[in-house]
């Protein structure tokens, strides 16, 4: 067969593959953002009380509303809080992962059953996770009995609701990084292990100079997976705390809000279009600068 | 996996919208014809409801099917939660779906529901609703117009501790001020219970009790005219109630946190004095399994106002024909048999739902039976409706936040009422 020749038939086979992607991608993707410059009619007729049907475009006001309009406090106050949870949880979650994932690797009578349960939190769904621990939260939750002082209302809008949501994130996704991070601890030979001891290294010094920087490519793309993640974070706030509250509502929440409880779904488009954005600058930053191998082309 | 998800989350939404935006596209029945449509189609249907918890609803439809094998009914259960079924039933309308025949309707989203032709236009004259009690049957109307049927009623009480009143020679308070009155007194000899709670957290309760206390103080939300009447003297004392509860602490902090059931628990762990509820904590709080601290303890009076009697928000539910059903007329027929005296009045000896037939709620058989329905019909016949805007979930999320944010103390009053009102103007002009 030539070359071209298998070239058309490399094309042909992929080809199915490319228009699955056009259609649960692309699509999507660009219908959303179509939408993002629309807005639907709600004008009321005075005779009947009908709504006009209909919807018009409306150019950047979507997006202006959100970057000098009336939902600009709401909005800004929502991408800080993105933001911060997502680093606050991610760094959190990156400390206590890797803790889980050295604790894994060791060898140990019981490794198994600690192994499954230092993951049973990334298994549970997190909407569940959520109500679980509004339960642990609420006014006269175990929270509050087991912290000293007054009971502190968890749930109610303030900097405690927003503390609440990093512990319940962390307790939920630190098995995740410590698994990933388990899986490049165990391709480190032990050979290595044992010729730094026979060097002399011990302790801290092993762990900073051997251990992690072995492991940091794999680290690396844990880290940006989360990262990903947290920034499009939605059920932890909305089950946990709740909807509409300043300390805790993130971009998804505002669009949710948007989109399904008041059907207005350019705006919510809007939000979501904005905040895709915004993780993509975000994830290209970090590939750039940390240098993550997200796609294994440095193997 | 990150950035993946999003993807996925997006075109979840964008075909959503697709299906939504061709969902509006054209009109179904010619809005100016001042008679309603004839509704036509005979044959199977479906019911559409929250979860019933009740487990009578599938007896109803027993019966019914019994007696119309040609036009069986099936029940199709939506979570509990009421934001969750609405958005199920939007959701199906906006995909004009025939999957759905017979929706059960919160009170409020009457107008919304009418107003973007989701649900049919009723005849009038084939249903007695001269039997029902009015306040319900206006939660049904939108523009003059019936587009529903009252299914079941539902209106606030006062819960108090009649054991803790008795002991100090008090009945059950009438206004704000003999509520506090009675605190000062009962509270200093019973440690561990507060004044009063109803329910504060961040949603729709905030709402019901946000309308209860500003129609308690004289005032209104949306006027008759359709105008927000927020920014008055009367809104001000009915909100300075709860923000004045909580500052004294009458209202204990942790009321802020409250939905239903949290509040429930607490009445029935005897942490309160007086309590705002529904009827549906009656027969929890008097069971005597032990899951109840007051049971045989408390009472229910009408809720107290500013200067006599307060008025409730009225709760409930209303059965409409959706405008996308195939069955329209075999819906009708459902809906006249589940309203009819029969049923209500069987529905109510077995689930203790508030009927919407008002004869039911005098017969001195049913009174002896649930004691509190006495006082249910005054707080239903004073009820007045939380407002029948088409915007309604963007009014009552506006609500909330004028209303959690002057509670926990971040916004004074009048600034608060000022915003509110500014919002309330945008989203009814």
């Amino acid at each position: 067969m030539t070359r071209r020749g298998s070239g058309r038939l490399a094309a042909g086979l992929v080809s199915p593959t490319l228009v699955v992607l056009a259609l649960v991608v692309a699509y999507p993707v660009i219908s959303a953002v179509r939408l993002a410059f629309y807005r639907r009619e709600d004008g009321i007729d005075p005779e009947t009380g009908l709504i006009r049907a209909g919807e018009r475009f409306v150019g950047l006001d979507n997006f202006a509303e959100m970057f000098g309009g009336d939902s600009t406090g709401r909005f800004l106050d929502a991408l800080a809080n993105t933001t911060t949870f997502t680093l606050a949880g991610v760094s959190l979650e990156v400390v206590l992962g890797v803790l889980m994932a050295l604790v894994m690797h060791r060898a140990f009578r019981g490794r198994a059953l600690v192994r499954a349960s230092i993951l049973v939190p990334w298994a549970v769904p997190t909407a569940i996770a959520g109500l679980l621990w509004r339960w642990v939260f609420q006014a006269d939750g175990v929270a509050n009995d087991l912290l000293p002082g007054p009971p502190v209302l968890w749930t109610t809008d303030g900097f405690q609701a927003w503390v609440a949501v990093v512990v319940a994130d962390t307790w939920k996704t630190a098995p995740f990084i410590g698994l990933l991070v388990l899986a490049g601890l165990q391709v480190i030979p032990n050979e290595i292990h044992e010729a730094a001891r026979l060097d002399g290294a011990t302790g801290w010094r092993a762990f900073f100079s051997i251990t992690l920087p072995l492991v940091k490519p794999t680290l690396l793309v844990a880290v940006l997976f989360r990262v990903l993640d947290t920034l499009r974070m939605f059920d932890l706030p909305y089950t946990l705390i709740g909807p509409g509250k300043e300390a805790t509502d993130t971009v998804t929440v505002l669009a949710f809000e948007e989109a399904v409880t008041f059907g207005r779904f350019g705006p919510a488009s809007a939000y979501a279009v904005t905040l895709f954005a915004y993780v993509a600058v975000v994830a290209f930053v970090f590939v750039r600068l940390l240098g993550a191998d997200v796609l294994g082309s440095r193997r | 996996m990150g950035k993946h998800g999003l993807v996925v989350r997006i075109s979840a939404a964008a075909s959503a919208l697709v299906l939504g935006v061709s969902g509006c596209g054209s009109e179904s029945a010619n809005p100016d014809s001042p008679s309603p449509p004839a509704l036509a189609g005979v044959g199977p249907i479906t019911l559409v409801t929250g979860k019933d918890f009740s487990g009578n609803l599938q007896h109803q439809l027993d019966e019914w099917n019994g007696q119309h094998p040609d036009q069986p009914v099936q029940l199709i259960e939506l979570p509990e939660n009421a934001d969750a079924q609405r958005q199920q039933m939007v959701q199906n309308a906006q995909t004009r779906s025939d999957a759905y025949t017979v929706l059960n309707l919160d009170v409020v989203w009457t107008a919304e529901f009418a107003a973007n032709q989701w649900v049919v236009q009723l005849p009038e004259a084939e249903f007695p609703l001269g039997s029902l009690v009015p306040a319900t049957v206006d939660t049904a109307r939108y523009f003059k117009r019936l587009y529903a049927v009252p299914m079941n009623s539902d209106g606030g009480l006062l819960y108090y501790r009649k054991d803790l009143l008795d002991a100090a020679g008090l009945t059950a308070p009438k206004t704000w001020s003999e509520m506090s009155a009675d605190c000062a007194k009962v509270l200093p000899a019973n440690p561990g219970v507060s004044c009063y709670a109803g329910q504060f957290e961040k949603y729709e309760g905030l709402t019901v009790n946000f309308a209860e206390a500003v129609h308690s103080a004289g005032g209104s939300v949306v006027g008759e005219d359709g105008k927000p009447t927020v920014n008055t003297e009367a809104a001000r004392r009915g909100l300075s109630f709860l923000v004045d509860g909580v500052r004294t602490g009458e209202i204990p902090q942790k009321a802020r946190t409250f939905k239903e059931e949290e509040s429930r628990r607490a009445f029935q762990a005897g942490e309160l004095l007086f309590q705002r509820q529904w009827p549906y904590q009656y027969a929890k709080a008097q069971a005597t399994d032990g899951s109840s601290a007051v049971a045989g303890k408390f009472g229910v009076a009408t809720l107290p106002g500013l200067s006599g009697p307060g008025v409730s928000s009225l709760g409930g539910h209303n059965l409409a024909v959706s405008a996308f059903a195939k069955n329209k007329r075999s819906g009708l027929e459902l809906i006249k048999f589940l309203t009819g005296e029969q049923q209500q009045r069987a529905n109510l000896e077995k689930t203790s739902q508030a009927p919407s037939w008002a004869s039911l709620y005098d017969e001195p058989a049913l009174v002896a039976r649930f004691p509190y329905l006495t006082e249910l019909k005054k707080s239903i016949l004073g009820a007045k409706r939380r407002p029948a805007v088409v915007k309604y979930q963007e009014v009552s999320v506006a609500i909330q936040e004028a209303a959690y944010g002057a509670m926990s103390g971040t916004t004074g009053v009048d600034q608060a009422l000022a915003t509110l009102q500014g919002k309330l103007d945008a989203l009814t002009r």
